[in-house]
């Protein structure tokens, strides 16, 4: 098999590329850094596992999750995707403040026109203009 | 010290080796938490883990293996998406907010231009602070109010079986805040490369474009 033909795993590893090598299809040799981060936070046996032991059909979305989270690793150590989780978390406590914010302004509006609405109809009905004189 | 002299970390006690005073994995892996360094020894494998935490200052070791835990934690119990599921959750979820935000926004512009601020004879109110000159816009009162959901003031966590995961992990006070100045979007904008271009049937794997 020529150097060409092998998946950047096992180009990575220095090692031939067999036929039914089962990183060849989620690590193609034109994304050589996508398997230096799985290799170097998953190691390339545990991620061999760890695909072998999914359905084909679910191996390309895992290799995918598996690569993201090595990657968020790569570039944060101490947290990985963790950091992003919390980062998510944050945000949504801050977006969900706003709109109780806001809900509460709009509260207040209503409360506003609603009393403005019954003083308007309170007037109109002690109006002088009334006909209720007896 | 999680380990005392007589007692191995549960890194060791996993090994099967003597845990040597100076072990990397024993402040860390406590001899009562066995499940702990099982789920990433599985996930990670004890080199890659002892590699990581080298790397790292010490005070930054415990929360590099917690989160390490968790994410271990994670893929065993979804092998497939691990995480990378509760962030796709967590991403949507903001999204919907985001747009709930500014369905509310545009809600309270309606009602901040249907008034203008005239004190009135008429108005018990004066320290109120807002006067309006209603007109018949006394509808849509409901505004944002009617979702409930939305008025949830303890930490959000992602449902079902995730949720239970997130508490497990103890965040705590150990985040650095620094963290909290790092662009979201810029980082997931980023993660798009890692979905790979595959054929319909995954035996074919010399039919991905190489390009």
């Amino acid at each position: 098999m020529s150097n060409s033909s092998r998946c950047a795993a096992c180009k990575s590893l220095r090692r031939k590329c067999p036929q039914d090598c089962v990183l060849a299809p989620y690590f193609p040799s034109n994304n050589p850094q996508r398997f230096s981060w799985v290799h170097k936070i998953f190691g390339a046996s545990k991620i061999t596992k760890m695909l072998q032991q999914l359905p084909v059909e679910l191996r390309g979305e895992a290799a995918d999750c598996m690569a993201m989270e090595a990657y968020l690793r790569v570039e944060n150590p101490v947290y990985g995707s963790v950091g992003i989780i919390y980062q998510y978390q944050q945000q949504i406590i801050e977006v969900q403040n706003e709109i109780i914010k806001i809900n509460g302004e709009i509260a207040v509006y209503n409360a506003l026109l609603q009393h403005q609405q019954l003083q308007q109809h309170q007037d109109s009905f002690f109006s002088t203009d009334n006909d209720f004189n007896l | 010290m999680a380990s005392s002299s007589n007692s191995p970390c549960a890194a060791c006690k996993f090994l099967r080796r003597k845990c040597q005073p100076e072990c990397v994995f024993a402040p860390y892996f406590p001899p009562d938490q066995p499940q702990k360094f099982a789920n990433v020894h599985k996930v990670f494998g004890a080199s890659n883990v002892t590699k990581l935490l080298n790397e790292l200052q010490p005070s930054q070791r415990e929360d590099a293996v917690n989160s390490l835990a968790y994410e271990a934690d994670m893929r065993l119990r979804d092998p497939v998406y691990g995480c990378v599921g509760v962030i796709s959750f967590l991403q949507h979820r903001l999204r919907q907010l985001q747009m709930d935000l500014s369905c509310a926004k545009s809600e309270l512009s309606k009602y901040q231009n249907l008034g203008i601020t005239a004190a009135t004879t008429h108005n018990q109110h004066p320290n109120m602070g807002i006067n309006l000159i209603g007109g018949g816009g006394g509808g849509g009162g409901g505004g944002g109010g009617g979702r409930e959901h939305h008025f949830h003031h303890h930490q959000f966590f992602p449902r079902e079986h995730q949720q239970q995961m997130i508490r497990s992990f103890d965040a705590g006070n150990n985040y650095d805040t620094g963290l909290l100045a790092m662009n979201v979007s810029a980082s997931i904008g980023q993660l798009s490369q890692f979905q790979q271009p595959r054929a319909a049937a995954g035996d074919d794997r010399r039919t991905i474009d190489p390009s």
